[in-house]
């Protein structure tokens, strides 16, 4: 639908029934269940978190991730590209009483984002668990190391492809390998 | 595994490293004794070893990168316009010979559960102060995708074990958003009953606990018995004194227990008058007051870009609380006051809890006469389970129940968080479903967490005695923290 390059005769009508997001600082603005959610790619990232902290964004109420690998298929508006990583952060406006989301994508390939600590200084811990969960490394962080795992632990246990794995359970008599 | 920056441990003897061969780098008496030199990378490297944490430990100054040295000054600090930030100010250079880093828990009663705080200080100055946190991580997120929607709340709810209605709220009304439905009236005022109640219990804990950790021991033991009658009625009402799962989407587990209003209003009864009696106690008790009254200031600016909320945010003066400002539940409803205080300090962290317990039994006092009549969960068979009764009379009760408790209740795709105020600040659940019986992802936003940030900059420049008052006025929940 985005694509004007090469307009098709059907292309108003399914123009009018799906109205074209609106942009906030470049970026689509949709309504997610009665919340405000903007959606960015990577590299917008950084440009909109400092415009929304000039408009007034001025707590970080949370940042945290959601591995999308096995759920590709979710709504986003035009011209997302959809990542196997997202991170989310929520943003609260206290002088106007506004919220906002950000969903923005990070590829699994890279998995990499600009921290956000020299705009808010509350990210510092979200981001920290982000990185320990998921792998996100948070360029500029000032001391990103794991935080809820200890710090040789391998892995980062909330991708979807980390097992929750077994613990065998040996009962009295019961046949070798019997696990729970 | 504590004790840190002392000496290292002895290798197994010398004979075994005399075998190894000569080692250059080592001293004579290194060599002697088998260890490496004292301030050689061997040594660095064995401290690293030997606790769990490694680098999430406060290090050195030697060995920490100039930006983590400024987390708890000039990066985080929010200066009022024109005011120039001075470093020298600011930053307690203090030759590294000269101050030592201590370890305060994870075990010791003051620290809440098992916080641990690394401090820098000098004599009895804190210089620097690091929390470090996950001794409790049980990885509830993960196994909350394992669970269906109405096993959620069993899991939720042992996070924030203080206050573990607010844990199933958060969770409940974002699936209930995700579900888009809306629960009966009396419901929903039957949760609004139980939060405030967990409110005050929570409250009292915290004045326990606090005042315990001030010297006033004899708080410790009527905190916890106020709070043992808020847990009574709890266990009246949902069998259990904590853990409730008492919410779950769609309403509640079961109606009120008969004659649950007279041991509300004697709850009602009985409380403010305790609180006058601890506010003769406490309140105008000059040891107190010392220990409180100017320790650990923030202001309002750095306490919102920190992303503090609940008493934190509001001891700054800055009024907001969610049960006004975002109304959720039937807060628009009752009538209450949101407290805050002036100077952000620890007096006005407790005074704003001490009063916040009168305000709560002003909304409970509400709530009792206002509690509507009706469905106490919403009748929606695709959700609710049905009566145990129903199942032996009908075919589709039966089935009903069997297909909800084995393959549960789908909901739609899509995200929400709706968020609450716990006794803590903000709380909620961030829940992203994927149109199965099981959610793909739920994080909670824990307030303890964002809380605990600001322990670095209140710390910082104040007695290592108040760093207790400090942690305790912060008010954290450790399963909160981890999770």
């Amino acid at each position: 639908m985005s694509d004007q390059s090469a307009p098709e005769p059907t292309a108003p009508e399914t123009e009018a029934l799906i109205p074209p997001p609106e942009l906030l600082h470049g970026c689509p603005l949709v309504d997610s269940r009665g919340a405000k959610v903007v959606h960015c790619n990577r590299e917008d990232y950084l440009e909109l978190c400092r415009a929304l902290e000039a408009d007034g964004h001025s707590m970080p109420i949370g940042l945290t991730g959601v591995d999308y690998l096995t759920h590709p298929g979710r709504d986003l508006p035009a011209g997302i590209r959809p990542e196997r990583f997202e991170v989310v952060v929520e943003l609260q406006d206290m002088a106007h009483h506004r919220r906002l989301r950000v969903r923005c994508q990070v590829p699994a390939s890279d998995p990499r984002l600009p921290s956000l600590f020299d705009l808010w200084p509350g990210t510092e811990y979200h981001e920290r668990e982000t990185y320990d969960m998921f792998g996100v490394v948070f360029d500029g962080h000032p001391d990103l190391t794991r935080i809820l795992m200890p710090e040789d632990w391998e892995g980062h246990p909330l991708r979807k492809d980390y097992d929750t794995g077994h613990v065998p359970v040996q009962f009295k008599e019961a046949p070798r390998g019997a696990t729970i | 595994m504590s004790e840190t920056g002392t000496e290292p441990e002895p290798t197994d003897g010398p004979a075994g490293s005399v075998a190894t061969g000569p080692v250059p780098k080592q001293s004579l008496v290194g060599r002697l004794l088998g260890r490496p030199r004292p301030g050689s990378a061997e040594i660095d490297e064995m401290l690293r070893m030997k606790t769990d944490e490694g680098s999430q430990e406060l290090a050195p100054r030697s060995r920490t990168s100039p930006q983590e040295l400024e987390l708890e000054s000039g990066r985080v600090l929010r200066l009022p316009e024109g005011v120039q930030l001075d470093r020298g100010d600011i930053d307690v250079e203090t030759p590294e010979d000269e101050s030592m880093i201590l370890n305060l828990g994870p075990s010791h009663p003051s620290t809440h559960g098992v916080l641990r705080i690394m401090v820098e200080i000098d004599g009895e100055t804190v210089l620097r102060s690091k929390p470090v946190v996950g001794y409790l991580h049980t990885g509830m997120e993960k196994t909350g995708e394992e669970l269906m929607y109405h096993q959620g709340c069993t899991n939720v709810t042992r996070m924030d074990y203080l206050s573990p209605f607010f844990n199933e709220l958060g969770f409940c009304l974002s699936v209930e958003r995700l579900l888009d439905i809306e629960i009966p009236a009396r419901a929903v005022w039957i949760r609004m009953l139980m939060c405030e109640l967990n409110r005050i219990s929570s409250h009292f804990l915290w004045l326990a606990t606090n005042s315990a950790d001030l010297g006033a021991i004899n708080m410790l033991v009527y905190g916890w018995r106020e709070r043992e009658m808020v847990l009574a009625f709890f266990e009246k009402v949902t069998g259990l004194r904590m853990n409730h799962n008492y919410f779950r989407p769609g309403g509640v587990a079961a109606d009120l227990p008969d004659g649950w209003r007279d041991d509300v209003l004697a709850l009602c009864e009985a409380i403010p008058k305790r609180m006058d009696e601890y506010d003769d106690l406490l309140t105008g008790q000059p040891i107190l007051q010392n220990r409180l009254v100017g320790v650990g200031p923030i202001d309002a600016d750095t306490a919102i870009s920190l992303g503090l909320t609940g008493p934190l945010l509001r001891s700054t003066g800055v009024a907001w609380d969610v049960r006004r400002d975002v109304p959720y539940l039937a807060y628009d409803k009752v009538d209450f006051d949101v407290i805050v205080g002036t100077n952000g300090d620890c007096w006005d962290r407790y005074a704003i809890r001490f009063n916040e317990i009168r305000e709560s039994i002003r909304i409970i006092r509400q709530i009792a006469d206002a509690m509507p009549v009706g469905d106490y969960r919403i009748q929606d068979k695709k959700i609710t389970p049905p009566p145990r009764s129903r199942i032996d009379e009908s075919m589709e009760a039966l089935i009903h129940h069997f297909k909800l408790y084995t393959e549960g209740f789908r909901v739609p795709p899509g995200d929400a968080y709706v968020p609450v105020e716990s006794p803590r600040g903000e709380s909620g659940c961030y829940i992203v479903s994927d149109g199965t019986a099981k959610p793909y992802r739920v994080h909670m936003r824990s307030a303890s967490l964002t809380n605990l940030q600001a322990m670095a900059p209140l710390a910082r420049g104040g007695l290592l005695a108040d760093t207790i008052a400090i942690v305790s006025t912060i008010d954290p929940v450790l399963g909160d923290v981890d999770r």
